[in-house]
């Protein structure tokens, strides 16, 4: 099964009509994302063609949208002084899982849009992410199809392009994932490594999980401790950021060392003290899982 | 984006803080003038961007207005953290009473700014929290309703028994909330916040950083920045929209994505190598990105070979390539270049780079044990 979404979501895109909007929505309808409204102010009632001439709607506002079309999930590739009004104008409308793909939003503008989200029950995943994949059934975000493939593994990842460096060597290594989940570089994310992995435990397919965290924050730390007191599959970890300076912002806003806080060396510990393997190399995290895996 | 002291407390001041008097000079002889106008006696500090400015001999006091001008004389100049200082503000000394630490900032966790507090002040605040976390008091602020009256009170009070002070330490509790919201800060920190001996509640210090991703809607405060306390690599860097980290190696690392440029730094490590770089070329498939990107790394002399790991999702490799050709052409550089493209158009990208004479592989492990060896 898989996490959070499946191939009924039926997905609204916030900002469809811009460069990477419009280029991902024809790249989730290709794989058969359930894409069902666009929303872009100013140009309701037009519509968006996607792959084989396929139309899509487009809205003013996502509360048209979803009364109109009863979508229940949301992607955001608004540019980021948009972006947190954008996922607030999604929670607001209703939408209870809202993927935001945007880097470089104020942090201030995510403590706001982040309260409202939690105060209308809607599900943020990042923002400054991938976004989801479920192999075989639907994609929200800018995930590679191609690279991933059915099977028994759960991915969570707070990096995008070292998730594709893992998926890789999973799927190379055929051991195919029941959902691969990005969450975000920011210091400020809807859904942490526990969310995950709490859905992930009540996914009866998922048989292994990998988390792949970095430098800043303490995150991991928590996800570890959750994992040995929760969660009786075996979970395989990587971190990013052993040879970080500290005080510095390593490109991802939230991935820095403050003070003596948030080590790759710390973090590294917390999984090995609560039963995670961790892999040294980017390589050995399929290596680990098959092993796992028996 | 960090502000210097003199910054940071015009934005205490405009924002109506009560903040000790100062100016900035640039000379010993500007030193003086201001020292004089202060009735002789005055501080004299460091404005750079690092902290233990104290501990470098960067903060000094003066007896009389000749003093002020030989302590400008010692201080500019000087190197703190690698950093030339060229400023120094001078500010009248106070009579101090008690010093405490007050701070906000944005909590990971609570998703919201949180208030430190302590009365012991003056001090490493860091410290304060390792040795005895107890003296440090935290309130985490709704966002939505902002720092309430009675909140900076509260606070306040476990600064102060004195009504007074309590009442005065909640002004400036509030207006520091002010500032950090009202300029997109990431922290903003008074450390000390003194009382002094005629009842005076005031800031001496100020520390603001400004979230970068604010920067583009506050062009006043992005005006800010002081192109002194920015190298040439990170200047060109940030224009060029490249997340660039100066590191003391010799391998030159050039990656699409911050986690997989991380990644590639560890293993260059894990193999005995040392990177020279972080360096992260965004999702971009823009090859002048990437041009740029080689400028910057072969501008650092310590480079001994470049590494390029991209793992092509939203990059197109083939983009990358083209870039790669181009830079090979235009800055003409003589180091060695190893590459591994896998992805989006990996295909095409090794027709570009074969025809250009380069080659690429496949595997990150295969291309950083090349790079650490030629490194050697």
């Amino acid at each position: 099964m898989s996490i959070f979404v499946d191939e009924h979501s039926r997905v609204v895109v916030q900002g469809i009509t811009g460069r990477d909007g419009s280029f991902h929505t024809r790249q989730m309808m290709a794989y058969g994302t359930r894409v069902v409204a666009g929303v872009t102010p100013g140009k309701g009632g037009l519509g968006f063609e996607g792959p084989g001439g396929k139309a899509v709607p487009i809205f003013d506002t996502v509360a048209d949208a979803v009364a109109e079309t009863g979508a229940d999930a949301s992607v955001v590739y608004v540019p980021p002084a948009f972006a947190a009004s954008a996922i607030m104008e999604a929670a607001d409308a209703g939408v209870g899982f809202i993927v935001c793909v945007t880097e470089g939003i104020p942090v201030l503008d995510m403590t706001r849009a982040h309260a409202l989200a939690r105060d209308r029950g809607s599900r943020v995943l990042g923002p400054n992410c991938p976004g989801i994949i479920c192999p075989g059934k639907t994609t929200m975000g800018i995930i590679p199809g191609r690279m991933v493939i059915p099977g028994p593994v759960g991915l969570i990842s707070r990096s995008g392009t070292l998730t594709y460096e893992a998926v890789h060597h999973l799927t190379g290594g055929g051991l195919g994932q029941t959902t691969c989940v990005g969450i975000g570089g920011d210091p400020l994310i809807g859904t942490s490594f526990v969310d995950c992995l709490s859905a992930f435990a009540e996914d009866p397919e998922t048989e292994a999980v990998v988390m792949i965290g970095e430098i800043g924050g303490t995150a991991e730390q928590e996800a570890a401790a959750w994992v040995s007191e929760n969660l009786d599959i075996p979970v395989v970890g990587f971190i990013a950021g052993r040879t970080a300076p500290p005080g510095t912002r390593m490109g991802h806003a939230g991935a820095i060392i403050s003070g003596s806080s948030g080590t790759a060396a710390e973090k590294t510990k917390a999984f090995e003290d609560n039963g995670i393997k961790v892999a040294k190399r980017p390589v050995e995290i399929s290596r680990l899982v098959a092993a796992a895996l028996g | 984006m960090n502000l210097h002291e003199y910054q940071a407390k015009e934005l205490f001041r405009a924002a109506g803080m009560a903040v000790n008097p100062g100016e900035v000079a640039t000379d010993a002889e500007g030193a003086r003038a201001l020292a004089e106008k202060y009735g002789g006696s005055a501080v004299v500090k460091a404005q750079v961007h690092s902290g233990g400015r104290g501990k470098a001999g960067g903060v000094r006091l003066a007896r009389s207005a000749g003093e002020a001008a030989e302590h400008a004389t010692a201080i500019l100049g000087m190197e703190i953290s690698g950093l030339t200082v060229e400023k120094v503000l001078v500010s009248p000394i106070e009579n101090i009473e008690t010093e405490a630490y007050v701070g906000v900032l944005v909590d990971r966790e609570g998703q919201c700014p949180v208030f430190m507090v302590s009365a012991e002040g003056g001090v490493d605040i860091e410290e304060v929290a390792a040795t005895h976390p107890e003296a440090i008091h935290r309130l985490r602020v709704d966002p939505r309703y902002g720092l309430m009256p009675h909140q900076a009170y509260g606070l306040a009070s476990k600064l102060y028994d004195d009504p007074k002070l309590v009442r005065q330490g909640a002004g400036v509790i509030s207006r520091l909330y002010d500032v950090f919201m009202d300029n997109g800060a990431s922290m903003a920190e008074i450390n000390p916040l003194i009382s002094t001996t005629e009842g005076v509640v005031k800031a001496i210090d100020a520390k603001v950083s400004i979230d970068d991703n604010e920067l583009f809607r506050r062009t006043a405060v992005a005006a800010l920045r002081d192109p002194a306390s920015e190298s040439a690599a990170d200047a060109r860097a940030r224009e060029a929209g490249l997340s660039f980290v100066k590191l003391d190696g010799n391998v030159g690392c050039c990656v699409n994505g911050a986690g997989l440029a991380m990644a590639t730094m560890d293993l260059v490590k894990y193999y005995g190598g040392e990177p020279a770089n972080f360096l992260d070329i965004g999702g971009s498939s823009n090859p002048d990105k990437v041009v740029e990107a080689l400028r910057i790394i072969t501008s650092d002399p310590g480079v001994k070979v470049i590494l390029f790991n991209i793992f092509g999702g939203i990059t197109r490799c083939d983009d990358v390539a083209l870039g790669i050709v181009e830079a090979v052409r235009r800055i003409g550089f003589d180091l060695p270049l190893v590459i591994r493209l896998t992805g989006t158009n990996e295909e095409l990208a090794r027709g570009i780079l074969a025809e250009a004479g380069l080659a690429a592989v496949a595997s990150m492990d295969e291309v950083v044990e090349r790079a650490v060896q030629l490194a050697r």
